[in-house]
């Protein structure tokens, strides 16, 4: 049974994990049709689907926690009442952006799952066990096709490194602390963020160098966070308001 | 000139192509070649072969192969190979595989199981 403040941690963590998955499920879902080929295209959306799927087991937890029903919480909470970074809510953009996006969050999401396989919150951690063969392969699919890409033509490796600059300080922000992070850190809920963006850095960074291609200096890094708070760019809202336009016509519609 | 495509729909309605180029005449690289995705659903099992991707090298098929062909049910392994490195056997020659009426002895079908596959089909259609 978890203490009072240790459940108010679970849930918070719980909380930004299912959203980031959610909303970056949602944005890489509005490939499906455009992508730049007929196998990616059904590669992404996959995933994608593959990510809402991961986004319901967490809502799951979070409603035997006692929270609303994971429909609930999907659909019918607005922008503030959010607490995914802001990184996965840029719209898609050209292919480089959502495929380095997909590249840096799914390095984390890997690692962070593999950290919380081994949660003292054995809900959480046996979650986390269930889902690592789509994260594996999550993780293949962006490594394979950014390294494909940067080792190119001059067009490619100047477009991944491009979008890599330009996602790098809000990739920064996934890693946003909780005021509550040390007490899941002392519960043994998972180590915390700090560690997992170190782990991070020490994976991502040879593959990238590996293809020539360059972390931005770390005296230019200036984590995007917020996210985790409610704080959004303007880009969520709508999109919010897209993925729930279906719902609201007729909230207690079975389907 | 007169465009020339796949779909003969179009190649019917006799248009006229641009600078006298015909659009089907591919460049080198315009399309990544093809691999052949084999997929096996248990460990000791054959890899059967379940179609063709798109893609620019074996990781890339490999990536594909997954998506495409061992998303939906159980598999646990994939083997790609270029389509052009296999060495296939010419339609023209098809008839190498007939064999004569008199060796009939040579063809599964006479074997025993084959009885009782055709009761049991005679039966399912009395049923029926």
């Amino acid at each position: 049974m978890l203490s009072e403040q240790t459940t108010l941690a679970v849930k918070e963590l719980l909380y930004k994990m299912a959203d980031d998955l959610l909303i970056l499920g949602h944005r890489n879902s509005e490939w499906t049709g455009i992508g730049p080929m007929l196998e990616e295209d059904i590669a992404f959306s996959s995933m994608a689907q593959d990510k809402l799927g991961q986004a319901l087991a967490l809502y799951q937890l979070l409603h035997q926690l006692g929270e609303m029903e994971p429909d609930t919480v999907a659909f019918t909470r607005n922008s503030p009442q959010f607490h995914n970074c802001q990184l996965v809510e840029y719209p898609i953009g050209e292919y480089d952006f959502s495929l380095v996006r997909h590249f840096l969050f799914d390095n984390a999401e890997l690692l962070r799952y593999e950290m919380l396989a081994e949660s003292s919150y054995e809900p959480l951690a046996k979650v986390a066990r269930k889902f690592r063969g789509e994260l594996k392969y999550h993780k293949f699919h962006g490594d394979t096709f950014v390294m494909q890409l940067a080792k190119g033509t001059e067009e490619s490796h100047r477009r991944i490194q491009e979008s890599l600059n330009f996602c790098w300080n809000l990739a920064l922000g996934i890693f946003e602390e909780s005021p509550l992070e040390q007490e899941l850190i002392d519960q043994g809920v998972w180590k915390g963020e700090a560690a997992l963006r170190q782990n991070w850095l020490e994976a991502i960074r040879p593959i990238l160098e590996s293809c020539g291609l360059t972390i931005p200096e770390e005296n230019s890094w200036s984590p995007v966070y917020g996210g985790r708070k409610g704080e959004h760019t303007d880009h969520l809202q709508p999109l919010l308001d897209e993925m729930t336009e279906v719902f609201r016509v007729d909230p207690t519609a079975e389907w | 000139m007169i465009i020339k495509s796949l779909d003969p729909r179009i190649t019917r309605a006799e248009i006229e192509a641009e600078d006298g180029k015909n659009p089907l005449e591919l460049k080198p690289l315009d399309h990544f070649e093809t691999y052949e995705v084999f997929h096996q659903k248990k460990r000791g099992t054959h890899h059967v072969h379940v179609g063709t991707v798109h893609a620019p090298n074996p990781e890339m098929a490999l990536l594909f192969g997954k998506e495409q062909f061992g998303r939906r049910g159980t598999c646990v392994n994939i083997w790609v190979a270029r389509t052009s490195d296999l060495f296939a056997s010419d339609y023209d020659d098809s008839d190498i595989f007939e064999n004569t009426p008199e060796k009939l002895y040579r063809e599964a079908a006479p074997y025993k199981v084959m009885d009782k596959i055709n009761a049991y089909k005679a039966k399912q259609e009395n049923n029926s």
